[in-house]
């Protein structure tokens, strides 16, 4: 069985893949997929401590993954709109070309 | 005897895998289950392609292929080594490695997916606490693979066909899972296994199925409609329309890949007829109390398994393909709402007692919802006489 | 370490690395689905059955596929030859290798490397429903109205605006 720490490790590496394409990347899908992962990694830090935990019994890791995953539905939804809307008006979804606030 | 004959494709594994040293024997059997569903099925998938062709050339009045074998039986056979012996092209535009992985990528969660079905009593190749939810997740891994298949063929007639496929594959999607919904809230589990256990017995001559309730009857045929769509068959066929964008995401696919996608095609909808089998047929329970004991289980599961294909086949030398919008139309205006009110029906039926008070609430829900939906879906319709504009 | 854990890390970090690396924005997603399966993989070693197969449903069913449109429709009018990296990249980096490292350091200096294994828990469906139905009832009801709300919201932002002054 694998210790608890090498599936941290795993999660922060894959938190930090995903800040890293989230800030450094132009493409505003990019951004969206680096905050995806992000959170990918946070759930399986979730899942790792429910696994480890004195009482698995209570699923607290289980029942706060399930609203995660349903929480990234509704943000990728939301998100990917607003990025088509956006292109719409900019005819780009180059994240340094939208610099102005106004419509 | 019948014991024996019921039970006999499990005591053959039994034997087989005794054989093995104790540690390896997990990973024998699970060999052996692999091995049986794919030979099972691809045997199966041959059969009914000449099942098809042949119940096609009937309804079209003419006679189907009838030259290889006797009456044409060994047809599959000369198709598939045609396919092998072909030439594999690739366009000289294609993202090759995307288009090299997508038959792959549809053809695999299929296979997935039969791993779940219960086949005949003690015959599940693996017995999962949440097995539907499987079911419904590996299908989600095949929209991928028809995605991959259009946009990496540089074709616009593939993506097209792909867009149209996603589309419709999601829309469909929704109403499929919430009709087997229905099942899961009174069987009160996600294993296959408990949900034909549920089935079993008999009220006087009827089987305790439940397709032979107003709610089980209701889902049963909009699972069915939907699992229609979910296989891109006739009359959901859009996504292939030969008339309009050719073969739609596998136009650029030729040889053994084409054959690995139209196979993917056949597998889902055994799959997906398995699905609705075990969710509401009965599983492998046979239809009448004497013939329970006498015919062993996997048998019944198969020939209702023919049962479907027959269906599909008769369904598609009938319908004409319908349009993309009066597709989505049909989706979320007619199935989607008849699928929720089915679950408050199925709500109902496991509150209310037993007895003639529960038929009726459920059967005045669900009729009252089925023509109020469909009148005022026809009702919005201008019909006027057809004017040929282009055949004069 | 375990070989299946080492295969599925490797897999999943692989994935992850090159959904946010790639010049071509479809094998971007494509490689973000590798990852969501070997994440959802990883679920499965961790005996969350239930959330491994619904990471599958939703990230692959869904997500992969909201994105794969958004690449779809996005795409077009921009030149093929374009920097990938945005201009203030350097800075982006360096903020994630501090995170990374910070992180890294909190974990190997914790008292969770002398953790000890328990044993196995097995969370039937059931059970997760029943916790659903009784202590987070209010969250359930919570997240149905934020999904409604957010589909609304998806739908009302993406359509076509109105031409002209309204």
């Amino acid at each position: 069985m694998t210790p608890l720490h090498q599936y941290l490790f795993l999660s922060a590496l894959l938190f930090g893949v995903g800040l890293a394409g989230a800030l450094t990347r132009r493409n505003a899908i990019i951004v969206l997929i680096g905050i995806e992962l992000m959170l990918n990694a946070a759930n399986l830090n979730f899942i790792a401590f429910w696994r480890f935990s004195r009482h698995p019994e209570l699923a607290t890791g289980l029942m706060f993954v399930l609203f995660s995953i349903g929480i990234a539905a509704a943000e990728a939804a939301v998100g990917l709109a607003l990025i088509i809307a956006i292109y719409r008006h900019y005819r780009t979804a180059n994240l340094d070309q939208f610099d102005s606030m106004k419509g | 005897m019948q014991e024996i004959l019921d039970q006999l494709f499990v005591l053959l594994k039994a034997w087989l895998v005794g054989f093995f040293p104790l540690p390896w024997q997990p990973l024998v059997s699970i060999l052996i289950s692999v091995a049986a569903l794919i030979l099972v099925f691809a045997l199966l998938f041959a059969v009914a392609t000449i099942l098809e062709r042949k119940g096609l050339g009937r309804i079209q009045n003419r006679y189907g292929p009838n030259r290889v074998g006797p009456c044409g039986f060994f047809q599959p056979i000369a198709d598939g080594l045609k396919m092998l012996i072909k030439e594999d092209i690739v366009p000289s535009g294609a993202d090759r490695v995307v288009h090299f992985l997508a038959p792959i990528a549809l053809v695999a969660p299929v296979l997935l997916a039969f791993s779940v079905l219960p086949y005949g009593r003690n015959m599940a190749p693996i017995d999962l606490d949440a097995g539907i939810v499987v079911f419904f997740a590996v299908g989600a891994g095949t929209e991928l693979a028809v995605f991959m298949a259009g946009w990496s063929s540089r074709n616009k007639y593939s993506l097209l066909g792909a867009m149209r496929a996603i589309a419709q594959m999601i829309s469909y999607e929704v109403p499929l899972i919430l009709s087997s919904v229905t099942v899961i809230m009174i069987v009160g589990s996600l294993r296959p296994i408990q949900i034909v256990e549920a089935q079993a017995g008999y009220q006087g001559w009827l089987p305790a199925w439940h397709v032979f309730t107003p709610w089980g009857l209701a889902g049963f045929l909009l699972f069915a409609i939907a699992a229609t769509a979910e296989s891109n068959r006739s009359p959901f066929d859009m996504p292939e329309g030969e008339s309009e964008i050719v073969a739609g995401y596998f136009v650029e696919y030729s040889g053994f890949k084409f054959a690995l996608f139209f196979m993917g095609e056949y597998f889902g909808m055994f799959a997906i007829s398995g699905l609705a089998i075990t969710l509401f047929l009965g599983g492998w329970h046979a239809p009448l109390p004497f013939l329970e004991k006498s015919i062993p289980s996997y048998v019944w599961f198969f020939v209702k398994l023919f049962g479907f294909i027959a269906m599909f086949i008769w369904l598609r030398g009938t319908l004409p393909r319908l349009r993309v919008d009066q597709l989505m139309n049909f989706a979320w205006k007619f199935v989607l709402p008849m699928t929720l009110l089915n679950i408050l029906a199925a709500g109902l039926w496991r509150f209310l007692p037993a007895g003639a008070t529960r038929w009726l609430v459920c059967l005045v829900i669900l009729l009252g919802a089925f023509l109020a939906l469909g009148r005022s879906m026809v009702a919005r319709r201008k019909w006027s006489p057809r004017k040929y504009r282009f055949a004069e | 370490m375990d070989p299946v854990f080492a295969f599925l890390a490797l897999l999943t970090t692989a994935g992850a690395v090159a959904a946010v690396s790639l010049r071509n924005l479809v094998h971007c997603a494509l490689c973000l689905v590798v990852a969501f399966a070997g994440l959802a993989a990883l679920y499965l070693q961790l005996n969350a059955q239930f959330i491994g197969f619904a990471q599958i449903l939703v990230y692959v069913g869904a997500v992969a596929i909201l994105i794969v449109f958004a690449i779809l429709l996005t795409r077009g009018s921009e030149p093929g030859n374009q920097p990938i990296l945005s201009s203030s990249w350097q800075a982006g980096l360096g903020v994630a290798v501090l995170v990374l490292g910070a992180l890294g350091v909190a974990v190997a200096s914790s008292f969770v490397r002398y953790y000890p294994v328990s044993p196995a828990p097995q969370p039937t469906v059931r059970e997760l429903g029943e916790q659903l139905m009784t202590n987070y009832v209010l969250p359930l009801e919570v997240i149905g109205l934020l999904l409604t709300a957010a589909m609304i919201g998806a739908v009302i932002i993406a359509m076509h605006e109105k031409q002209g002054p309204r």
